[in-house]
């Protein structure tokens, strides 16, 4: 299989900090894919184009409530539904590395691209007029000119609780495809074929289970302290009733 | 979704544009199929043509205005293999073009003839051109709609019914501008095309009905759960990220919402098939052409509203996604 | 189409790259900025910097943002002449001119009172400067934000094991098998904590989390514990109850650690009912904290014996009487009858968790302890000689914060929690709670306040410091009356434990001139007249309020700001502040450093832009000040200027002449060759730059575990002139301190007591051993007519006030509603998203509601700080945070009625001050129809002040340096 480069999302960690939002836009604004405008920046009603989003959902009624924030950026999908709707080729998939951009030398921005996409993961700059998403960073990760360490998304870079991995999920060998295939890795809305290259791991709850027998150990201090009850020696035993 | 105006009138225009050529064709060739009473002549079919071109140099007009690049909208032909909005950049010319051609051949009256029926009439090339002209319309209306229709993600869309509805609608209002025209100009045609425009509003009419119906019981797209992937019931949006607006709110969703949806939806029964058919009747049975000539405008107007119900009402997967305010 | 693969991104223009140290929040972690073109490109994290590995939070990330800011001040400003407070009526000065304004002002008060100035800073990270500028002008009105902040959470754990949470220590989530993480939602140490959390997930740590509200951290808890509000001292309680009746608690390191096992005096009619008895024939020395002439009751003998003699073992239960005829428990004994009765079935009634998962959780932890016990092969030797050839530790961790912190019952219920580490062993351990340097102190720490009138005099330093550490009654800051030395009443009766202040009162008091009336009200990086004050309404109107002499009621406000808040708009002369990425700073030992568990690390901030217009920094300013006030510190002896700015402050400074010890601990010494103590370094900030900006000492191994008794490391602390004795740090199980305090107030005390109508506030709430009383508001709150608990948290993508400049973190939070559950709703009758009045006893709030079900249904809660006040922080007047973001401090009062009729105290926790902003109780009601859909209260607009950047237009594009 061709090269698919991803982002994996470890909802089991994400805290929800916007790390990988602000970051994003950060890089993005004064890079290949900028400006990234923002409209009434300290007015009403204040808007802006991001790549990345976390949004917080809650499941389930209390007190069984789980609270999931969940980041989403463009999922690269390797049958990318918003490509060939694209009328000037604007929009398209890198084959080298499945990475699915925009070209905004040829993109018109008539934000057909942005209907075909079912996770609204398009934003569209009202200033140069043309339709952006998440490009993972193609101008980090191979800019020879930075440390090969740094040569991923800013978004992973920032993930404090390093939520986010970044990797070529068609390597089985990849740490990306190993923390899917290990944590049973999930796909957003697999119905509708867009086969989406980002993927996200669920959460894992770590349970403790006790016995009661270990609560008790022949060391308990209360009985170095002589606090625990000895049954009194006239107590009964078996004694008075076993006839071996 | 929200209704881009630009859009509105690209497809209502356009569809008149496309339904007079058709209409007028029909005339022609129900001149020549037909008893031989509805003879019109070649500057009628010319200026007529004209008329229809104005509509769709207008929609083409008011396309650009959705563009925010239109210095580029040269390469929206580049991808016609795989996308249906390219194909309509190509169609919508080349209908034009033919709607020119078709205009020329009659203003120049360059016919031959093409072929002689046992009827003694015959197609000549006025004729032949027009078949292609109206073919070319009808295409148009499957390309159009197409381009709505094929959008997965929203289920109100994503149905023959578009396809269906775009034709029928773009049809009726021609037909009516048609009849409105001739009946101005006093045509033998009138009678033809007033017919067709009442048959075709009511159809068009009774089809969006159709198409209503089955909005009202579509099943949900998709559900939270499958959006985000996490099984425990009820899920809610607490917050999409951002306190204010963004694109995915603003271009995804309606201002003002259901409520005027309904509103609107009876609005544009009234003023786009029902108002239409009843003063078509009195236009026909009176012979009055400022009848048919409201007919036609209570109608586009009626056709506006209703592509702005058809947008509004079409609501996308992605909304999932969009619930909460932050 | 630039080709987005071979074109680099250098290709837009150079980019040069600075290091240092971030101050988007006061985590302080490491960053890179790139500069292109006079311009910030990027900010990331500094890979190289032992905090934060690389990584950046939302925060730091918008620093640039911050950098063009529409809010930022570039000139002095002093209130125009005839023009009132409170509107932005400014015109701007010179540095020159407001130089010689402030020392004339300054100096005359010295020379007269100098206790009225009042020197309070806020969310700021120089208080060892600050600190010092106080003392050397000789007032006791010093403090920063630590009273309205988490004072509990220092004094509570600090005087419990020497230690604390917040910037002094933390849980060692590295080894951890168990993490408890209680009232927390993100605090100070946030991207370290975040690193550790999902590191500690990842390896398959049970994570467990108490709060009210389930967001953030607790989102990503195995275990969501929710619990009321005010609650949690009878949650840890029970826990303990639970874990004494089985057995579960580390004897051994209760007996050789802490005072468990020592001898109390239980003679209800002694003078010394509740201290520790003492052998009088054991020799002691009178410096020493931990005096080794306490008792134990040996296991084998069953006689009481000298605590530690060779060959015993002390018991921690039982009671005997000494041959004296002194009746004596071991003080484990009392906490054992303490907590009889708190049983986890009494807790359920209090905290709404059930009690079987409270039982659940005392197992959990206690088996956890003590059969997933960590060994280290680490040889170390104690305190007392002993030799121990590995280190163990318990691997349960723990963290708290506000969420305990913010309460009037904080004090004890922290003690409880420190109580409850202790018994599971877990102090300074591996997988434990962790210290960091200069942690662990001496219980109490050395510094002390002023003792009496005397301490302050003209012309004169400060004796004592502004803050301190009273270990007695006799050390409190009052005159002989009884009343308080301070503006704010610190370390009073009222709040003797009070060791970082109450600036919540320090307006109100200044207005009311109780005690005294001041002069100057002098605040710096402090938005006390919005969101770090309670009953802001009042408070803002206090600081307009004149005598009938037309005068000003505080006659002088200075503001020492950086951008344009709604505290500037009240200033009689404004300063304005560089923002980080323009001043040097330092995280120095002498403060709060950013010290790792394995040494001492602390750091500096470089600049990596010019000043913008005639930004200043606050430090230089301070200098300066100090230079022309002559204060000793400043100036050489013939009075001649000894600093030029802060920088060479920073080099030259040693606290006292030749000690060696100054602001930096590392590379001292003529040319670095030293650290910790040597004599200054001329080069010494380039060597902090050249190693990103920190200095990391990891000690040796054995030096890293125990520290409250490890022979070894209080030997090198003592050397390196971190504490002045090696002295073991026993765990104070039982508080003596406390004891003394309760003494006083029994009327059984030599020393200074309490007035008499404090006489019963203090007796009952200086308990030695911890207990579970209601919050103070409660008591003076009709709790059926509000019945719900109303409590903030910070949102992770912002801080404080800071960032509604910020273009891209405010689009995050734009404006902020009150989260209640859906039950809250039905039962009062509004909806999910409708407008309700929130109301509290003191006053209301008009805001939107939201249903959430991660919210405990007796809880209401919102994000802290969202709220602006219409026109400030550059933001157009109809901004959402003015017209959808609200204050729940409107709701807070700072008083309560007071302990005797017509008085009233600060709302705040008895023995320290801290404010008890959690403590708030209110009723939520549906709005009218006709009302606006509109926060309330509204404020008159502020219009930008002179000099104020500002930002018109509709769109911004930030591209750093040229397009191509
Ligand atoms: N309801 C409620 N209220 C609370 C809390 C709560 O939980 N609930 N929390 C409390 C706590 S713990 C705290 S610590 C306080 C914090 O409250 P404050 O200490 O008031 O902190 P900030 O709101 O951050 O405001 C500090 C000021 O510093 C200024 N500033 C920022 N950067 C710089 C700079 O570089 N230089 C200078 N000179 N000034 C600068 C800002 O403009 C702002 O005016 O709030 C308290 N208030
Ligand atoms: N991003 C960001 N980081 C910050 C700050 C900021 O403004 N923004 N401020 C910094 C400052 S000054 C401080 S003091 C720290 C504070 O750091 P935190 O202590 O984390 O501060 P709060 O947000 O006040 O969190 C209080 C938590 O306690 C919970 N809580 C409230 N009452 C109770 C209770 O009675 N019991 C329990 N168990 N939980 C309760 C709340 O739901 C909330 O989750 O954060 C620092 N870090
Ligand atoms: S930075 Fe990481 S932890 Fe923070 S929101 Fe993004 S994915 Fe989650
Ligand atoms: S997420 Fe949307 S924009 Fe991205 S590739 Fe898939 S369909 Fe296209
Ligand atoms: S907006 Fe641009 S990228 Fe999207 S479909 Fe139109 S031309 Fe293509
Ligand atoms: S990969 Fe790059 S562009 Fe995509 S979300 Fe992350 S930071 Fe943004
Ligand atoms: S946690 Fe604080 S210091 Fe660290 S990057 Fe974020 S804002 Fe800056
Ligand atoms: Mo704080």
């Amino acid at each position: 299989m061709s090269k698919q480069l991803a982002l994996v999302i470890d909802l089991n960690v994400c805290v929800g900090c916007h790390a990988c939002v602000t970051s994003c836009k950060e890089w993005n604004t004064s890079g290949w894919a900028g400006p990234l405008p923002d409209t009434n920046p300290y007015g009403a009603q204040p808007s802006g184009v991001f790549f990345n989003r976390v949004q917080t959902f809650e499941c389930g009624t209390f007190p069984r409530t789980e609270t999931i924030h969940f980041p989403k950026s463009c999922l690269h999908c390797v049958d990318a539904p918003c490509v060939p709707v694209c009328p000037t080729g604007a929009s398209y998939k890198r084959e080298e590395d499945g990475i699915v951009l925009v070209d905004y030398d040829k993109c018109i921005g008539c934000k057909y691209c942005s209907w075909s996409c079912p996770y609204g993961a398009r934003e569209f700059d009202e200033i140069q007029g043309v339709m952006k998403k998440c490009t993972l960073c193609i101008d980090r990760i191979y800019d020879t000119s930075l440390p090969p360490e740094r040569r991923k998304p800013a978004c992973v870079l920032a993930c404090p609780a390093g939520a986010r991995l970044f990797g070529d999920v068609n390597d089985t060998e990849s740490e990306a495809s190993r923390a899917i295939i290990d944590n049973a890795g999930y796909q957003l809305m697999p119905e509708w074929g867009t086969n989406p290259a980002n993927h996200y791991l669920p959460r894992r709850k770590i349970k403790m289970t006790l016995h009661k027998d270990e609560l008790v150990r022949a060391d308990n201090p209360l009985k170095v302290e002589g606090e625990l009850p000895k049954p009194h020696f006239n107590a009964p035993s078996i004694d008075e009733m076993s006839s071996w | 979704m929200q209704p881009a105006f630009s859009v509105l009138f690209l497809t209502t225009l356009i569809g008149v544009g496309q339904g007079m050529l058709v209409a007028l064709v029909a005339g022609q060739w129900y001149y020549v199929i037909g008893s031989g009473e509805a003879w019109e002549s070649d500057a009628f079919y010319a200026k007529g043509a004209a008329i229809a071109l104005v509509f769709l140099a207008a929609g083409l007009l008011a396309s650009f205005f959705h563009l925010a690049n239109p210095q580029r909208a040269w390469r929206t032909a580049t991808r016609w293999r795989t996308s249906w909005l390219s194909r309509e950049v190509v169609v919508l010319p080349a209908v034009m073009g033919l709607a020119v051609i078709w205009a020329g051949v009659h203003w120049f009256e360059v016919k031959p003839v093409l072929l002689t029926f046992s009827n003694e009439k015959s197609l000549d090339l006025t004729m032949a051109v027009g078949f292609l002209a109206a073919g070319a319309s009808i295409v148009l209306y499957v390309v159009t709609a197409m381009i709505y229709a094929c959008v997965r993600f929203i289920r109100e869309w994503a149905s023959g019914w578009t396809v269906t509805n775009f034709m029928l609608m773009g049809l009726a209002s021609g037909f009516t501008a048609a009849a409105a025209y001739a009946a101005l100009s006093g045509s033998r045609l009138t009678d033809f095309l007033v017919a067709g425009a009442i048959g075709l509003t009511a159809l068009a009419g009774v089809a969006r009905a159709a198409h209503l119906w089955r909005n009202l019981h579509l099943a949900p797209p998709s559900t939270l759960r499958a959006a985000i992937g996490v099984r425990f019931e009820p899920i809610r949006q607490i917050t999409p990220g951002f306190g204010g607006p963004s694109f995915n709110t603003t271009e995804f969703s309606v201002h003002g919402g259901a409520g005027s949806i309904r509103g609107l939806t009876w609005d544009f029964f009234l003023l786009a098939f029902l108002l239409p058919v009843l003063l078509l009747a009195a236009g026909g049975l009176s012979g009055e052409g400022p009848f048919t000539v409201f007919a036609f405008v209570l109608q586009l107007l009626g056709l506006i509203v209703e592509r702005w119900v058809f947008f509004a009402q079409g609501r996308h997967v992605q909304n999932l996604y969009y619930q909460a305010q932050g | 189409m630039r080709d987005p693969v071979t074109s680099r991104d250098a290709d837009f223009g150079p980019t040069e790259v600075k290091t240092t140290t971030c101050y988007m929040c006061a985590c302080r972690c490491g960053i890179r900025v790139h500069i292109r073109g006079g311009e910030v490109r990027y900010i990331e994290g500094n890979p190289d910097h032992p905090l934060n590995q690389g990584v950046i939070c939302a925060k730091g990330a918008s620093g640039i943002m911050k950098q063009y800011s529409p809010a930022r001040l570039t000139k002095p400003l002093k209130r125009k002449e005839g023009c009132e407070r409170g509107i932005n009526a400014f015109e701007a000065i010179g540095w020159d001119e407001a130089f010689s304004l402030l020392s004339e002002r300054l100096g005359h008060i010295r020379s007269t009172n100098p206790s009225k100035l009042a020197l309070f800073t806020g969310r700021d990270q120089m208080q060892a400067l600050t600190g010092l500028f106080a003392k050397q002008f000789g007032t006791p009105n010093y403090a920063a934000h630590g009273g309205f902040c988490s004072v509990n959470m220092a004094a509570g754990l600090i005087y419990t094991f020497g230690g604390s949470f917040w910037e002094f220590g933390g849980p060692d989530l590295d080894r951890a098998k168990m993490f408890l993480m209680i009232g927390t939602a993100e605090d100070h140490h946030s991207n370290p904590m975040k690193i550790a959390l999902a590191k500690f997930k990842r390896s398959g740590g049970r994570f467990i989390a108490v709060n009210p509200v389930r967001s953030g951290y607790a989102a990503i808890a195995d275990e969501w514990v929710p619990i009321r509000p005010g609650t949690d001292g009878a949650l840890l309680l029970a826990l303990i109850h639970e874990i004494i009746e089985l057995g579960l608690f580390d004897r051994d390191f209760l007996v050789r650690y802490t005072n468990a096992a020592e001898l109390v005096n239980i003679d209800a009619a002694s003078n010394e009912h509740g201290l520790f008895v003492r052998d009088p024939d054991v020799p002691v020395r009178p410096d020493t904290f931990d005096t080794p002439d306490k008792m134990w009751l040996d296991r084998l003998t069953g006689k009481p014996v000298l605590a530690r003699s060779s060959g015993c073992d002390g018991r921690l239960m039982g009671e005997s009487v000494l041959e004296n005829g002194t009746p004596v428990k071991p003080a484990f004994q009392l906490l054992k009858e303490r907590v009889a009765d708190y049983t986890p079935e009494w807790a359920e009634q209090i905290t709404g968790i059930p009690a079987a998962t409270i039982r659940r959780l005392a197992h959990e932890m206690g088996v956890t302890a003590r059969d997933q016990r960590i060994e280290l092969p680490i040889a170390w030797t104690d305190a007392w000689g002993e030799e121990h050839d590995k280190v163990t530790g318990n691997p349960v961790a723990f963290h708290a914060m506000r969420g305990l912190a913010a309460h009037s019952n904080g004090f004890q219920t922290i003690r409880a929690l420190g109580i409850l580490m202790t018994i599971l062993g877990t102090i300074d351990c591996p997988g434990g709670f962790r210290h960091r340097t200069p942690f662990p102190r001496p219980i109490p720490p050395c510094p002390k306040p002023p003792k009496g009138p005397h301490a302050i005099r003209p012309d004169t330093p400060l004796e004592g410091s502004p803050l301190g550490w009273p270990a007695e009654p006799d050390e409190l800051a009052v005159d002989a009356e009884g009343n308080p030395l301070r503006l704010d009443k610190g370390f009073s009766w009222e709040h003797p434990l009070s060791v970082h202040g109450l600036m919540h009162n320090v307006i109100t008091n200044a207005w009311r001139g109780d005690p005294y009336p001041i002069d100057t009200l002098f605040l710096f990086m402090s938005n006390m007249a919005w969101n770090s004050t309670m009953n802001t309404v009042e408070v803002r109107k206090m600081l307009t309020d004149k005598n009938e002499d037309g005068e000003y009621k505080i006659p002088f406000i200075v503001v020492a700001d950086a951008f344009q808040s709604e505290t500037v708009a009240f200033a009689d002369l404004v300063l304005p502040d560089t923002t980080y990425l323009e001043r040097h700073d330092v995280m120095s030992i002498l403060d709060r450093p950013i010290s790792e568990f394995d040494g001492p690390v602390d750091a500096v901030r470089v600049p990596v832009m010019p000043p913008l217009g005639e930004c200043k920094p606050f430090q230089d300013v301070l200098i300066e000040l100090g230079t022309r006030l002559k204060l000793p510190a400043f100036v050489a002896k013939d009075g001649r200027r000894k600093y030029r700015d802060y920088p060479d402050f920073i080099t030259n400074f040693e606290t006292e002449p030749g000690s060696g010890i100054g602001f930096l601990a590392g590379w001292r010494g003529k040319s670095g060759e030293k650290f910790m103590v040597g004599e200054p370094n001329p080069t010494q900030w380039d060597m902090y730059a050249r190693n990103n900006n920190h200095y990391h000492y990891e000690l040796p191994r054995s030096y890293q575990y125990m520290r409250n008794w490890n022979k070894g490391y209080l030997e090198w602390a003592r050397r390196h002139r971190l504490v002045r004795y090696t002295d073991p740090i026993t765990i104070h199980l039982y508080s003596e301190v406390l004891q003394k305090f309760r003494l006083a107030a029994e009327g059984k005390w030599s020393g200074k007591q309490p007035p008499d109508h404090l006489r019963e506030r203090v007796g009952t709430f200086f308990d030695p051993l911890p207990f579970y009383h209601v919050p103070l508001e409660w008591a003076a709150v009709d709790t059926r007519r509000y019945p719900l608990a109303a409590i903030t948290q910070r949102p992770m993508a912002m801080y404080h006030s800071w960032d509604s400049q910020n273009a891209w973190l405010r689009q995050i939070h734009t404006a902020n509603v009150l989260y209640v559950s859906p039950l809250v709703g039905t039962a009062s009758g509004f909806g999910d998203g409708d407008w309700v009045w929130v109301e509290s006893q003191w006053g209301r709030v008009r805001c939107q509601a939201r249903f959430s079900e991660a919210v405990e249904p007796g809880t209401v809660w919102t994000w802290n700080a969202i709220g602006k006040a219409a026109g400030a922080w550059g933001l157009s007047p109809d901004a959402d945070e003015a017209k959808r973001g609200f204050l729940l401090n409107h709701l807070i009062s700072e008083e309560l009625p007071g302990a005797q009729a017509g008085t009233s105290v600060s709302n705040s926790d008895p023995v320290t001050g801290q404010a008890a902003w959690f403590d708030l109780r209110v009723r939520v009601v549906p709005c009218g129809p006709d009302e606006p859909a509109e926060t309330s209260p509204q404020f008159a607009p502020l219009p930008a002040v002179p000099g104020q950047t500002g930002f018109t237009g509709r769109m911004r594009a930030f591209f750093a340096g040229k397009r191509p």
